[in-house]
């Protein structure tokens, strides 16, 4: 057998073995929620807030306002009048509640207490942990090889953010801008109800933005391609000559003036930031300042001289632009480090979930119980299993006979 | 690396954190702003980078809520609309439930267009983000009517994963006002991918940068030790205390890659000697 396929025999195996530990010990990966009423009561602009704002004024607003009694037993969205004759709806809308919360009410109920909120294990957010679980290991598993739970997960993530993405393109983009310039009325009795009334110009050049977007679609007729370049080059030009103008104010003259502001070699009661030194450790400190400022300087004319070549790097020039390169593989090097250590955080996150929220193994939030592996000894592990197995057989055997 | 990271995550390993003059400088810069300054905060990152972020947007959004700042919210990222409903609800509804939605924080929401929208806050906040995040107009919420423009912000806090976000932020907005005499004062928290193109924009164009997880874990030491001060004795939630927690496996896993870079050096070295005298 493969060395590989025995390591990762090997971290199957043990991965196997620590879910069904878990699962042997107790409860896992569950979500539980509460139901909460939400009632909303539509009042007359003289009772809201910016009622003198003219005619920026809603005619009518709803706002929150303290549910009925028995609202709690009522389903879907519901309708009523008030003692003040306003119409009042609400809903039954469910909240997330840690497990912890959960537990303790129900230990308190079964010792003959009062009953708390009606707590109930949610199934589609259970399933939803669960998946996110599926995923995270299938993603962990390209380690391995490229494999179909791998090319799945992908799938499944590439699909659903381009999906997010048109609909969030769709209601924020084209409905409010485009659609609710054209078309006001239609947004504003269908979706948008503060919808402004869109001004003259702004619908003009609403006209214009649809003409072009409509002229980029045409990217997918062959016979007339030709009119995709027309907006194409409105875009990169409009987007080039931002950058430029930005490029040159902020990177340029911005660098440079932040590059001639440290120009003093020798700094001695300040750094870079203004900050004021005093005291013992001054000197040091000013030393410190110095340095740095110095290797700025070093570091910014060496590393230009690199790319600089109408002059052979050959002798001083060459040591010069040594130097350079030194400077830019330290710079480099910094950027590795920096990505390393975002990766890492990534994975930590990963772990974090299925440890805590999967798992239950670690509970650094304090929201459910916890068998941590710092408590779980060998011998309890085997104990607590063999005590399952035996309440399970208890069961199980006289039901044979 | 694996193990690296999975075991100190298991044992609970946390390390203590010093907090650097880069992470100093950031939390003085939103600290000693006026009592009821107005602060833009612009979460520009998603669910790939939360795991970095979210602790440094988590403390932000704290900071700012327990110096009184009236709160904008916004993003320029589709998912950032998420990410900010998340830490208003971990942060201003949990812990500072007497501010007020509408006059103590609002949520603009998202905002399609990248550099134009920034572009266009400069001249007419109001019109780039006509409604907040639930349909109502600008008109009708009270903490907008202070706003024109960016210029009406005393700081800008940028929580950014890449394009758009910090650094189009300091070209677009920032870098433009710093020769006015009240200067938009900035300070922007990154992933550690950006965080080394964002460095040369500090202190001249930028007045404080939270670099990666350990800028992360730095700045929330410094708000836990603010709220300590504030109130004495008061235990951390552990929500403060994530990215602290997530220098553990952080710490052991650059020992370890610092580790077997060594080695591998010297590997190579001896091998290389070694060869030589052969």
């Amino acid at each position: 057998m493969k060395r590989q396929t025995i390591i990762w025999a090997i971290i199957g195996i043990a991965f196997v073995a620590l879910i069904g530990s878990r699962a042997a010990l107790g409860r896992m990966g569950r979500t539980y929620v509460e139901p909460t009423v939400k009632a909303f009561e539509r009042v007359t602009p003289d009772a809201l807030p910016w009622a003198d704002q003219g005619a920026d004024a809603p005619s009518a607003e709803w706002i929150a306002t303290p549910p009925p009694e028995n609202a709690i037993d009522r389903s879907g969205v519901w309708s009523e009048r008030n003692a003040a004759g306003n119409q009042v709806i609400g809903w039954t809308s469910w909240g997330e509640v840690d497990p912890t919360v959960v537990f303790k009410a129900r230990a308190v109920a079964s010792r003959g207490g009062a009953p708390g909120p009606a707590f109930e294990l949610s199934w589609p957010r259970t399933l939803g942990l669960w998946l996110a679980a599926f995923f995270t290991l299938a993603a962990f598993s390209f380690l391995y090889r490229d494999n179909p739970f791998y090319k799945f997960t992908e799938s499944v993530v590439v699909g659903t953010s381009a999906a997010y993405y048109m609909v969030v393109g769709f209601w924020d983009v084209l409905v409010p801008k485009l659609f609710g310039a054209l078309v006001p009325e239609i947004v504003r009795s269908v979706v948008q109800p503060t919808l402004r009334q869109p001004e003259l110009a702004d619908q003009i050049a609403k006209v214009l933005v649809l003409i072009l977007g409509v002229m980029l679609l045409m990217q997918l007729v062959p016979k007339v391609r030709w009119m995709a370049v027309w907006p194409l080059a409105f875009v990169i030009g409009t987007f080039a000559g931002l950058k430029l103008y930005t490029y040159i104010e902020s990177d340029l003259l911005g660098q440079l003036r932040a590059a001639t502001a440290q120009s003093p070699l020798v700094i001695v009661t300040a750094d870079p930031t203004g900050q004021a030194l005093t005291g013992a450790g001054m000197v040091w400190q000013s030393f410190l300042a110095s340095l740095k400022t110095s290797l700025l300087l070093l570091g910014t004319v060496c590393t230009l001289f690199y790319f600089f070549f109408s002059v052979e790097h050959k002798g001083a020039a060459g040591r010069v632009a040594r130097v350079g390169v030194w400077f830019l593989m330290i710079t480099f090097g910094a950027a590795f480090g920096f990505t390393v250590m975002g990766r890492v955080t990534l994975l930590a996150k990963r772990f974090e979930f299925l440890f805590d929220e999967w798992l239950w193994y670690i509970d650094p939030r304090g929201v459910h119980e916890i068998i941590s592996v710092i408590m779980i000894s060998i011998p309890a592990l085997i104990t607590d299993t063999i005590t399952n197995m035996i309440a399970a057989l208890s069961v199980v055997i006289p039901t044979l006979y | 690396m694996g193990l690296a990271v999975a075991v100190p995550i298991l044992l609970q390993s946390r390390f203590p954190e010093k907090p650097t003059a880069i992470a100093k400088h950031a939390f003085d810069t939103i600290n000693d702003l006026p009592d009821g300054s107005r602060v833009l905060l612009a979460f520009d990152f998603d669910p790939a980078s939360e795991p970095e972020l979210g602790p440094m947007a988590s403390s932000l959004t704290r900071h700012a809520a327990m110096r009184g700042y009236k709160m904008y919210f916004i993003t320029l990222w589709p998912f950032g609309t998420q990410m900010l409903t998340d830490k208003i609800r971990e942060v201003i509804l949990a812990d500072f439930p007497q501010l007020v939605e509408g006059t103590d924080w609002v949520n603009l929401g998202f905002q399609a267009g990248n550099e134009a929208i920034m572009t266009q806050a400069k001249s007419d906040f109001k019109r780039t983000f006509p409604r907040d995040v639930r349909g109502i107009a600008v008109a009708q919420i009270p903490m907008m009517d202070e706003i024109r423009t960016t210029r009406d912000f005393a700081c800008l806090i940028a929580v950014s994963a890449g394009y758009p976000g910090g650094k189009e932020w300091v070209q677009y907005v920032v870098t433009p006002e710093r020769g006015s005499a009240t200067p938009l004062k900035a300070v922007v928290g990154c992933t550690g991918v950006q965080t080394p193109q964002l460095f040369p924009y500090y202190p001249g164009q930028l007045d404080g940068l939270i670099g990666a997880i350990k800028g992360a874990a730095e700045y929330e030491t410094l708000v836990n030790a603010e709220a300590e001060r504030r109130t004495p004795g008061a235990p951390v939630p552990a929500k403060y205390l994530e990215a602290v927690r997530r220098m553990g496996p952080q710490m052991v896993a650059h020992v370890l890659m610092v580790s077997l870079i060594v080695l591998g050096n010297v590997i190579y070295f001896v091998g290389r000697r070694r060869g030589v005298n052969a």
